[in-house]
């Protein structure tokens, strides 16, 4: 065992002397290296960054939403639901919601107009007020009269008192945010109160219970669609993970050209390089010495790679808001978003890294490597 | 002591510009003597040197060093018998460049695993005693050749081998640097170290400390003349095969 | 089809691992056909080196498949959010038929890579290369084993469909319900803790002996397979409740699991890598001991046995740390 450390601390020394030796060459592969990895790894942070900003979007949302469907579409829900979800046991805080989109012409963009839950007193809003997200501000230029205009539906012209603009924490979600009060919001789209809500939000005090409560729903409202906090996380999940997919999987082809690249300066030995293990074989190293040797400094160089790359996304993904794939990812349209995600890197993704690129780079060296190290020690004495 | 017996290396062997480099060899070298092996260019000198010294397999016929037949191994105990037994002066030394004399000196010895610590000092000791205490951390391509042949020594020391095998170790020196080489083998054999050399060079064969010149021709032995003065047991048997 | 990263990397690296496995089958071949270790033809030779190639792409193999294993794990851990009804990895791998073949099959690429690389150790120790044929010989058998890993993880995770309903542990490992997941959670605790300790304890010994021969190696490699699967009923029969504190919860992958300090990485590992050991000292003992391996084959099976009993006895140590620090009691 102290033998083959030793053993191994002489390769590993005597592969970085190597690495510096041939630093043109060398330079060049890490070059390439780290930027493959620099594109896939900003490619995982951004998608599982985006993944975390939507659960914490999510968290605070209500663990169960029920619509009202008429002719298999979403409608209002009439008012007195309220009271007959309200009945449920297990069922907590049922209050109806309203929301709506609203296209606004001037910017090509699309809000999401919102009346604040009941409970949530941080957002209030008083009639002739409003709270909007940051996007919206930007997009509308709000900070210079401090009102927003809006055109109603009906026509009519809309003047909202700017009360605050939504922080940037989970932005994703609130950007195109637009809050009023239940008044305004009912003027706004010309909603009478025994129109009802657009859905009805309750809470479920066990999350174990969220099934039953289901059940119980499904069965005094038969008509209407029930869905839990769970599913739409599912949704978003599935959403993301597929986009990156996709991504990744343009990627890949990124990937062979590396493969094919590594294989390539891998076989590529020069004569000087030839005759090196020649007279390293000739004085005492074994095939297997060479191999070590050589998969060393794949490793080192790996090592490096992976390191820089990382970093480089991260800087690019965390610091730099990915800027070169946000258009990708996100695909939200007009309203981009001042990003700034919350860093969230699992060992899982870096495994997942290394494993897409160390795995493909070994593999595709290994055969150069090895014919290098078959080299025949007798060379040395032509 | 080694023992050819009938060995024949065929260089390309199977293809059309295959060559019989060393054709039918039986020959003894023994221990403790210093051997020079002479011929014209192209005759199998160098061949049957890579053959003796474990680096090449012989095509046909059987090695033994001391009882352990040496010829059929694997690669890899091959590799390990020429670790531990053999050390190699080679015809431009081939020192590896961009390394300093000192790494050139421990590179043999780093298959062992010995402690890091330990084989430095052992390869400083060496090239100490060479000389060669200043030019240490001298890269091995701005050594001049005088010096570059003691790291080459020093290096096939490293592993205190029985044998020194040296490929025209002379020919790219001049007389004075000849002298010190040849004081260098005297040196050697005293040491008890066996010593096998390869060599156009006259002033090589006609030097006092050699016990023993084999010539060859064509890939074969044509004569073993002992010149030394304690001459080696069981000479004569060899040579010409019957 | 879930496009995921880490599925994606998954099926790279079962895909190569079939690819390089199948190459070395090939050679196999032709190295069980032609191999002469006296001879000094050029093709001996050319064989001779293509060994060092097969036996790094497979050492590279190993270390990619065991990494391949937890991340398989890991990532039906973390995928468990997708299904309804799944709450561990259990309940990814209940996604589709595939899942839980696939899983057993990638267990069965490690301990297969694992004994051949042990086997191989063995034999690049001797001086005539005694255990060569047997050992290309077994890359062959475990060939299909290889191509039916990569083929269970392509199918299992091409046909993962979100909106299928999945079951998972709590529903699985029941003892009163039917099935073999059931069978395994059916145990007598007191019956399963005996087990557990007691056959640790036994192939540790076994493992430790010095002196043991041949049939005794042979022996303690069939034990450890025997053992494995006692252990990991005697697991989920008996730790886990322990683990989870509620006598009902008998899942061995909800182990897994952060909230459970990770201990069943720590309870699978010196388990799992103790009965490669030990499955691949007993193939080297009924493979017999050669001449040129006379002293090195039994100093070799010592080392390995040795360490074999060190990982049983860790096993049985962390198994026991588990039951003690737990506040739930199972056993009066
Ligand atoms: N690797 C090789 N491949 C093919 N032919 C070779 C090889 N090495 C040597 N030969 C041939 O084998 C014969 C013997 O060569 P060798 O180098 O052993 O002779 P030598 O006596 O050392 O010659 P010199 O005095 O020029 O060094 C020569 O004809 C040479 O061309
Ligand atoms: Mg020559």
């Amino acid at each position: 065992m102290r033998r083959w450390l030793g053993r191994q601390l002489h390769l590993v020394d005597f592969t970085l002397g190597a690495l510096m030796r041939r630093k043109g060459r060398n330079f060049m592969l890490l070059t390439v290296y780290t930027l493959v990895i620099f594109m896939l790894a900003s490619v995982m942070f951004l998608g599982s960054a985006l993944r975390h900003e939507a659960a914490t979007a999510l968290k605070g949302a209500p663990e169960v939403t029920v619509q009202n469907m008429v002719m298999g579409r979403h409608a209002l829900s009439p008012p007195e639901w309220v009271e007959r979800l309200s009945r449920i046991r297990g069922a907590r805080n049922v209050h109806g919601r309203l929301w709506g989109y609203f296209y606004d012409q001037a910017n090509g963009a699309n809000y999401t107009l919102m009346v604040p839950p009941p409970h949530a007193r941080d957002i209030a809003v008083r009639e002739g007020e409003t709270v909007i997200g940051a996007s919206v501000a930007r997009l509308r230029e709000v900070h210079r009269t401090g009102y927003l205009f809006l055109l109603s539906p009906a026509g009519k012209l809309f003047r909202l008192k700017v009360a605050r603009t939504l922080p940037h924490r989970s932005e994703l979600l609130s950007a195109d945010l637009v809050l009023l009060s239940e008044k305004d919001f009912r003027t706004f789209f010309n909603l009478k109160p025994r129109d009802g809500f657009t859905d009805i939000a309750l809470a479920v005090r066990n999350s174990n219970e969220v099934p039953t409560v289901v059940n119980k729903i499904t069965r005094i409202l038969p008509g209407a669609r029930v869905i839990t906090r769970e599913d739409v996380l599912r949704t978003y999940e599935n959403v993301f993970s597929w986009r990156e997919g996709i991504v990744l999987a343009m990627l890949a082809a990124a990937l062979v050209a590396f493969a094919i690249f590594a294989f390539d300066k891998a076989s590529g030995l020069s004569a000087e390089e030839r005759r090196e293990i020649g007279i390293l074989k000739a004085v005492g190293w074994e095939t297997s010495d060479i191999i070590a040797m050589k998969l060393w400094e794949g490793g080192i160089v790996s090592a490096f790679a992976l390191v820089f790359g990382v970093a480089a996304a991260y800087a690019h993904v965390f610091l730099l808001d990915a800027g070169l794939l946000a258009p990708v990812l996100k695909g939200w349209a007009v309203l981009y978003p001042d990003f700034s995600l919350t860093p969230v890197i699992d060992r899982m993704q870096l495994l997942t890294l290394a494993f897409v690129t160390v795995v493909p780079f070994t593999v595709a060296t290994l055969v150069p490597v090895w014919k290098a190290a078959i080299t025949d020690p007798d060379i040395v004495m032509r | 002591m080694i023992r050819l017996e009938r060995v024949t290396r065929i260089h390309n062997e199977g293809r059309p510009n295959a060559v019989t480099a060393v054709d039918d060899v039986s020959l003894e070298l023994p221990d403790r003597r210093v051997t020079v092996l002479r011929g014209p260019s192209g005759s199998g000198k160098t061949t049957l040197l890579t053959l003796v010294g474990c680096l090449a397999r012989p095509t046909r016929g059987r090695i033994w060093l001391d009882d352990e037949l040496i010829s059929a191994l694997p690669e890899r105990f091959m590799t390990e018998v020429r670790r531990r037994t053999f050390g190699f002066i080679f015809q431009r030394f081939n020192l590896v460049r961009g390394v300093s004399a000192l790494e050139n000196v421990m590179l043999p010895a780093y298959p062992a695993g010995e402690p890091h610590a330990a084989l430095k000092a052992r390869a400083q000791a060496l090239l100490e005693r060479f000389h060669l205490r200043d030019r240490m951390h001298e890269k091995a391509e701005l050594l001049s050749g005088g010096e570059a042949q003691r790291v080459a020594i020093a290096r096939a020391l490293i592993n205190d081998p029985a044998w020194i095998i040296a490929d025209e170790p002379t020919a790219s020196l001049d007389t004075s640097l000849v002298e010190r080489f040849l004081a260098e083998v005297r040196d050697l054999a005293k040491a008890g170290k066996s010593i096998i050399i390869t060599s156009h060079d006259p002033r090589v064969w006609q030097a006092d400390v050699v016990d023993r010149i084999v010539t060859m021709q064509d890939g074969r032995i044509v004569s073993v003349e002992d010149v030394g003065k304690a001459p080696a047991a069981a000479a004569g048997r060899e040579g010409s095969p019957p | 089809m879930i496009f995921d990263p880490p599925i994606l990397a998954l099926l790279l690296t079962s895909g190569i691992t079939a690819a390089v496995w199948l190459a070395a089958a090939g050679f196999a071949v032709r190295l069980l056909r032609h191999w002469d270790i006296r001879s000094g033809s050029g093709r001996q030779i050319r064989l001779e080196r293509q060994t060092y190639l097969v036996a790094t792409a497979l050492k590279i193999v190993m270390v990619a498949q065991m990494a391949a294993l937890a991340l398989f794990v890991h990532n039906a851990d973390r995928m468990a959010i997708l299904f309804t009804g799944a709450m561990c990895a259990l309940g990814t791998l209940n996604v589709n038929e595939w899942g839980m073949p696939a899983f057993l099959a990638q267990m069965g690429m490690f301990l297969a890579a694992a004994i051949w690389l042990l086997v191989n150790r063995a034999d690049e120790m001797g001086r005539d290369y005694p255990h060569t044929r047997a050992k290309y010989a077994l890359l062959l058998a475990f060939a299909p084993l290889a191509l039916a890993a990569a083929a269970l993880q392509w199918l299992y995770f091409l046909n993962l469909d979100p909106n299928v309903i999945t079951s998972c542990c709590s529903k699985l490992f029941t003892p009163e319900g039917a099935g073999v997941q059931a069978d395994l959670s059916a145990m007598d605790p007191r019956a399963a803790l005996a087990l557990l300790f007691g056959g640790s304890g036994l192939l540790a010994a076994l493992a430790a002996w010095p002196r043991a021969g041949r049939w005794p190696r042979v022996a303690a490699g069939i034990l450890a397979a025997l053992y494995f699967t006692g252990a990991v009923a005697a697991i989920i029969s008996a730790v886990a409740p322990y683990v989870y504190e509620t006598p009902n919860h008998h899942c061995p992958f909800c182990l897994l699991k952060p909230q459970y300090g990770f201990i069943g990485y720590l309870l699978y590992l010196p388990l799992f890598v103790a009965t490669a050991l030990l499955l691949g000292t007993g193939l080297l003992a009924a493979l017999g001991t050669p001449a040129s391996l006379r002293d090195a084959q039994p100093a070799f099976m010592r080392r390995v046995g040795c360490i074999a009993a060190i990982l049983y006895v860790s096993f049985a140590a962390v198994a026991l740390y588990a039951i003690m620090r737990s506040h739930l009691i199972l056993i009066g």
